[in-house]
């Protein structure tokens, strides 16, 4: 139960995180703070608060929520190992521990190489992924993802379910990396009006910063078409599977969510907030899509967890709490 | 197998902790290299001289109020209003970088060793539009009881971000390449920035309120002069000197 909540809390944290990155490029404060992994000759930790002030705040504030969501994943890691049956999550867990030290090293060699393009896309692009991974362990942990009963396990296979979601989640990582590109070379405004570009559906004239921001905006209709379709499929074919409608529904919500950012990116000329929103409800969005993945391919899992049963010899069953121990054969 | 998993463990939390807290240490600093000696390859006895002055023409923007509460010590601080377009009676355009962009053949002038200051003042740069020669010491002052950043972004030259903490910090850069313009910019007040010209010889000003400038000592030649300026843009005139001559020339940019 404490891990279910855990797992839940880490994942929410990483979104957040994901946010104040986004303030971070969004405000340009990524130099503000020239030095790393200390702040002006500070050790992080005890830097006054009070000399927090422009675009400091959001660049040490980014730090230090960094550094607790680091924290916050190492600790995971660590009760996944010690409580978790299924080697397969476990591993998860040491997956989403490298990840965020990885991600903490590229935002400090971002910072001191002086925000070079590709260094800093990597470092969105990765975070993107480290809240991948902690979502989908806040989902492999939870009650739902674990019941015997559920419909998901004697359910026909559907192939085009499952085909169609791995499709939308690829394509909206895909297009996630390209609004990192298109954060990161300053081509946010290259295309200056909304929904169309210099008045026109295809832009009259072309440069790289162009060429990547009309990409965005092809790669949003192209997500948009994959949603549609993936979320019409549930609602055709699963309309009784809540596990499977309850995510659609709030893929389309959080789908129209985006669109509005991102036109109001655009129309506020990527005022701070807005274009923040517009970040983390991306993440939201591929998260979003990876849960209806992964429920979509829930029997698979099935298979995955009867290979990956701990063996006789494996020591760690026995520091498994009473009551715990056959978690992995519940599932 | 269990002691690998702890040994993992425990290399994954010292990654961590290097990653996230660090362990002391601070702003680098660029040794300033020594001026190379060179004589003064112009005769003084022949040298002439250009002078002038830049107008702007048509309406100036006026100054925009900028907003510093971004930072309680900046805030308290007068003349809080853009330095873009500054112009002076007689519509005399300030803050325009003149300078000789050809004509000098390969002479090699020598470098001074006095620096060229850079100051970080009322939350702004002063100057803010500022001439150097290569491999003069440029000293960047903090007179600010608040952080700044100083951030180089130059095309020709290294890059660099350095830490001001204190008033009364110093910094020492020395630039190896000539390169027209460079941006300085503080990330922390977005609002504070200014521009350095790098040449390899003396021969450069920038205009104060009155838009006047002068280039002296210059041997007897052709050359083309330049006038930069940060939003105007460039412009250039050739101009010919005779021996102890004084060539007046004068730029109008519009608005």
């Amino acid at each position: 139960m404490a891990l279910r909540i855990y797992t839940r809390f880490v994942a929410l944290s990483t979104a957040v995180l994901i946010f104040a990155g986004g303030l971070v490029t969004s405000t340009g404060s990524g130099l503000s703070v020239p030095d790393w992994p200390n702040t002006y000759g500070w050790f992080m930790f005890t830097f006054p608060l009070e000399k927090m002030v422009g675009g400091i705040r959001y660049e040490h504030a980014h730090r230090l929520i960094a550094s607790t969501v680091g924290f916050l994943i190492m600790v995971l890691a660590f009760w996944l190992w010690r409580m978790e049956s299924r080697a397969w999550v476990r591993r998860l867990g040491y997956v989403a521990l490298a990840a965020v030290v990885t991600q903490g090293i590229l935002g400090g060699v971002t910072v001191l190489w002086y925000l070079p393009d590709p260094i800093s896309i990597a470092h969105a692009s990765l975070a993107q992924l480290v809240f991948c991974l902690t979502a989908a362990i806040a989902l492999f942990t939870s009650r739902g993802w674990r019941r015997q009963d559920q419909p998901a396990l004697t359910a026909p296979d559907d192939s085009i379910l499952r085909k169609l979601t791995v499709a939308t989640t690829t394509w909206i990582y895909v297009q996630i990396l390209l609004g990192a590109t298109m954060r990161h070379t300053d081509a946010g405004l290259a295309i200056p009006d909304f929904p169309l570009a210099f008045g026109q559906l295809v832009p009259p004239h072309w440069d790289a910063k162009i060429a990547i921001h009309f990409a965005h905006r092809v790669g949003a209709l192209i997500a948009t078409m994959l949603i549609l379709a993936g979320t019409g499929h549930v609602f055709y074919h699963h309309r009784r599977r809540g596990e499977l409608v309850r995510p659609s529904l709030l893929l389309l919500l959080l789908l129209a969510a985006q669109i509005t950012l991102g036109a109001f990116t655009v129309w506020s000329a990527k005022h701070y907030i807005i274009n923040s929103l517009h970040v983390v409800t991306g993440a939201c969005v591929l998260v979003t899509s990876l849960v209806l993945t992964l429920r979509a391919h829930r029997a698979q899992f099935a298979a995955l967890d009867a290979r990956s049963a701990r063996q006789p010899s494996d020591p760690a069953p026995a520091r498994v709490a009473p009551g715990r121990a056959n978690a992995g054969a519940r599932a | 197998m269990q002691s690998s998993v702890y040994r993992a463990f425990a290399a994954c939390a010292l990654c961590l902790m290097v990653v996230t807290a660090g362990c002391g240490g601070g702003a680098k600093e660029e040794k300033a290299s020594a001026p190379a000696v060179v004589s003064n390859p112009v005769d003084p006895a022949t040298a002439g001289a250009i002078t002038g002055v830049i107008k702007l023409d048509g309406t100036a923007p006026a100054p925009q109020p900028i907003t510093m509460d971004s930072d309680a010590y900046c805030e308290k601080q007068p003349g809080n209003s853009t330095e873009t377009v500054v112009v002076g009676e007689g519509s005399a355009l300030q803050n325009v970088f003149v300078y000789v962009k050809d004509g000098l053949g390969n002479r090699v002038f020598p470098v001074p060793s006095t620096p060229v200051v850079l100051d970080q003042k009322g939350c702004r740069y002063a100057p803010h539009v500022l001439g150097i020669q290569v491999g003069q010491t440029l000293e960047i002052h903090s007179s600010d009881n608040t952080l700044h950043n100083v951030h180089a972004v130059p095309q020709q030259n290294r890059e660099f971000n350095e830490a001001h903490q204190l008033a009364g910090i110093k910094h020492d850069h020395v630039f190896s390449t000539k390169e027209v313009m460079i941006p300085f910019k503080c990330d922390v007040h977005k609002w504070m920035n200014a521009y350095l010209g790098v040449l390899d010889h003396p021969f450069y000003a920038v205009t104060g309120g009155n838009g006047r400038f002068e280039l002296k000592g210059l041997p007897p030649g052709t050359y083309t002069i330049e006038a930069w300026h940060e939003k105007l843009g460039t412009q250039t005139q050739m101009v010919t000197i005779g021996e102890k001559q004084t060539s007046d020339v004068s730029f109008t940019f519009k608005s």
